[in-house]
């Protein structure tokens, strides 16, 4: 066997390998030259987009991929498993980190001042926690990988403003702890029944012993766990301290993509590990997850009007947006779950995007304060510019993505006989349009304190390049939606929900 | 009286799981001290390594290795499995807690205090946004 032919046999495990292995040669990397840092996270994330869009691509083309580590058959060794969700959501992973990473040089530069080196370490490992969450089919391994995405994510957020972030760290450690700690008694319930850690092979077993009590409570655990993961709505009093008080690039990676893998892997233990009949019929999962998803969008949306710190205010819309990701998981029906789905993918792009631009904007002026912002339309076009797509795709205007997935949510809704949701999606959006439009009144129509002529003063190239990247591609998939519609989502929600098409 | 005390006593060891992970539970919420919030997320934690390493243990069981000799046929032995998963989690939760104390050592250096509330309080006189919207507000009304 050539070189060539190992690598190509081994691209699922080397989506995981390569980033940790590289975080890990990153100190080297800084030893021989601090700058070198921002260039090898940069290949590494390079590598890695192009491994998991092939990795992809495989997987349309002939299906799902089977990868035994070192050869163990299951359900004895560890299986990786890649189908269409978890190839998309891996895809995805890879970008916002690539996306982060080259925006990283100049804020890293500013904001955290000799600590490049362990940043971009962590940077990676972090991305290793979430591809390996994501791409394993062995439920131990998940609470392994699920560990090591935690205890980076606190570590980057410690870097953050100083006091504030450590703070916010601690707590996120403490609620952190307490929802792994649950998956952890869950997956130890489900191997006592069960004697197998395989996801699939558990599912084969599973069906027998719905009835048993061990099960249900294995379940409450799951859930309960994920929803502090998540940042559901009661539980998400962690989520907007983290957020704000991390160091710009950290808020933009762990908003775009901690809670999305987190969703998915709620996704993957509700339809892949337990079956749909048991979390639709059987225990009414789905039905009390729709009912929180809705409180959450509502919540979510009304704390973000009443905040005045960028950073925080996009938290809470984050919480709302969560809300709208399990809405249409919850809803189980074909349509419902395509527009959950792909919420994932808006969601990475739009709230990276904007986490972005707070962090461009407060990377020239130290600016958070949405008051301050007056004339910024006039000193960074560009930037602000960005932000407006990104939040008018967040309010879901046609032309955008996230018109598309709003769409799909209310058609969802409909099918399921909800008209409630529909009305909560339509509240949501208008409140939406509340909380963003202080923002745009504050940036074009606000007239400065300063009378005098402002100056142009855009942030640097290597942030802008990220930024109009996501902005461009929030309005490409808003036209051309049906391209992961059609091939991805489409059919992943029918094997998700068990429909033959 | 079979029903109560036989439960107890035949499962004692998932009961004895279960009062340490309420404590520990009790003590990441309600105590205020963050030192003891981490010994209390530990407590949690060994409580799950305590029902694990409980759910492999087989009466008369012995520990995984493979006897030669004449009884090879009647030995039974322990899931060793558990114990290998357990292994992890330690190694997962001894990071945990080096984390969560680094981070109180910086909190420590940061506030001068442990205490939640006293934390708190220090957060809300130094917040810089939160004083300069308030001077804000003075300057307009």
């Amino acid at each position: 066997m050539t070189g060539f032919e190992i690598i190509i046999n081994n691209l699922p495990v080397l989506t995981v390998v390569i980033p940790l292995i590289a975080g890990f040669l990153t100190t080297i990397t800084g030893w021989i030259d601090r700058r070198l840092c921002w260039y090898w996270v940069m290949l590494t994330m390079f590598v890695v987009v192009l491994i998991t869009s092939s990795n992809l691509l495989t997987v349309i083309n002939s299906g799902t991929i089977y990868y035994h580590l070192g050869g163990w058959m299951p359900p004895f060794g560890i299986e990786y498993v890649i189908d269409l969700l978890n190839g998309f959501v891996c895809l995805i992973i890879a970008f916002i980190g690539l996306m982060v990473a080259i925006y990283s040089k100049e804020s890293v530069k500013k904001e955290l001042p000799g600590k490049t080196i362990p940043f971009y370490s962590i940077f990676l490992l972090l991305i290793t926690g979430l591809m390996g969450m994501t791409i394993t089919g062995d439920i131990f391994n998940f609470y392994v990988f699920l560990e090591i995405s935690s205890l980076t994510a606190y570590a980057l957020i410690a870097m953050g403003d100083r006091g504030d972030g450590l703070v916010a760290s601690f707590n996120y450690l403490i609620m952190g702890t307490v929802a792994a700690s649950f998956i952890l008694l869950g997956i130890g319930y489900l191997y006592a029944v069960t004697g197998t850690l395989n996801m699939a092979d558990m599912q084969n077993i599973l069906p027998d012993i719905y009835g048993s009590k061990v099960v249900l409570a294995a379940l409450a655990f799951f859930m309960a766990g994920f929803s502090i993961k998540i940042g559901l709505f009661p539980l998400h009093a962690w989520l907007p301290d983290a957020y704000t008080h991390a160091p710009s690039t950290a808020s933009a990676l762990i908003a775009g993509l901690m809670t999305k893998v987190g969703a998915y892997a709620m996704i993957r233990f509700m339809f892949s590990v337990f079956t749909p009949a048991f979390v639709i019929d059987m225990t009414r999962t789905a039905e009390i997850l729709t009912w929180a998803a809705a409180l959450a969008i509502i919540m979510g949306s009304v704390f973000a009007i009443a905040q005045s710190d960028i950073k925080r205010m996009l938290a809470y819309s984050s919480i709302s947006q969560i809300g709208y990701i399990l809405l249409g998981v919850g809803l189980v029906n074909v349509i419902g779950m395509q527009g959950g789905l792909l919420h994932i993918l808006n969601h990475a792009f739009m709230k990276c995007a904007l986490f972005l631009v707070a962090g461009a904007i407060f990377y020239r002026t130290g600016i958070r304060n949405i008051y301050q912002f007056q004339g910024l339309g006039k000193k960074m076009p560009v930037t602000t510019l960005v932000f407006l797509i990104a939040a008018l795709s967040m309010i879901g205007v046609p032309g955008t993505v996230g018109f598309t997935s709003k769409w799909y949510l209310a058609l969802g809704s409909i099918e399921a006989g909800q008209w409630i949701f529909v009305l909560v999606i339509l509240a949501s959006s208008l409140l939406n349009v509340a909380y963003f439009w202080r923002i745009f009144d504050n940036i074009w129509f606000g007239n400065p304190h300063e009378k005098e002529h402002i100056k142009r003063d855009e942030a640097p190239l290597t942030m802008l390049v990220p930024m109009v990247i996501l902005a461009f591609l929030c309005i490409f998939f808003g036209f051309f939606a049906y391209y992961p519609l059609h091939y991805i989502l489409e059919p992943l929600s029918n094997t998700l929900l068990g429909i033959m098409p | 009286m079979t029903g109560i005390m036989d439960i107890v006593y035949a499962e004692y060891n998932y009961w004895i799981y279960v009062a340490l992970m309420m404590i520990g539970f009790y003590a990441m919420i309600a105590k205020k001290n963050l030192v003891k919030k981490v010994i209390g997320a530990n407590i949690f934690q060994t409580a799950i390594f305590l029902f694990y390493i409980s759910l492999s243990d087989i009466t008369g069981g012995t520990a995984p290795i493979i006897v030669h000799g004449d009884h090879a046929a009647e030995v039974i032995y322990t899931n060793p499995v558990p114990h290998v998963l357990i292994l992890t989690a330690i190694v997962v939760a001894v990071s945990t807690t080096a984390v969560a104390l680094a981070l109180i050592i910086r909190i420590y250096d940061e506030y001068g205090s442990l205490d939640e509330d006293v934390i708190l309080a220090a957060r809300r006189n130094l917040q810089p946004e939160f004083s300069e919207y308030a001077r804000q507000k003075e300057v307009d009304t």
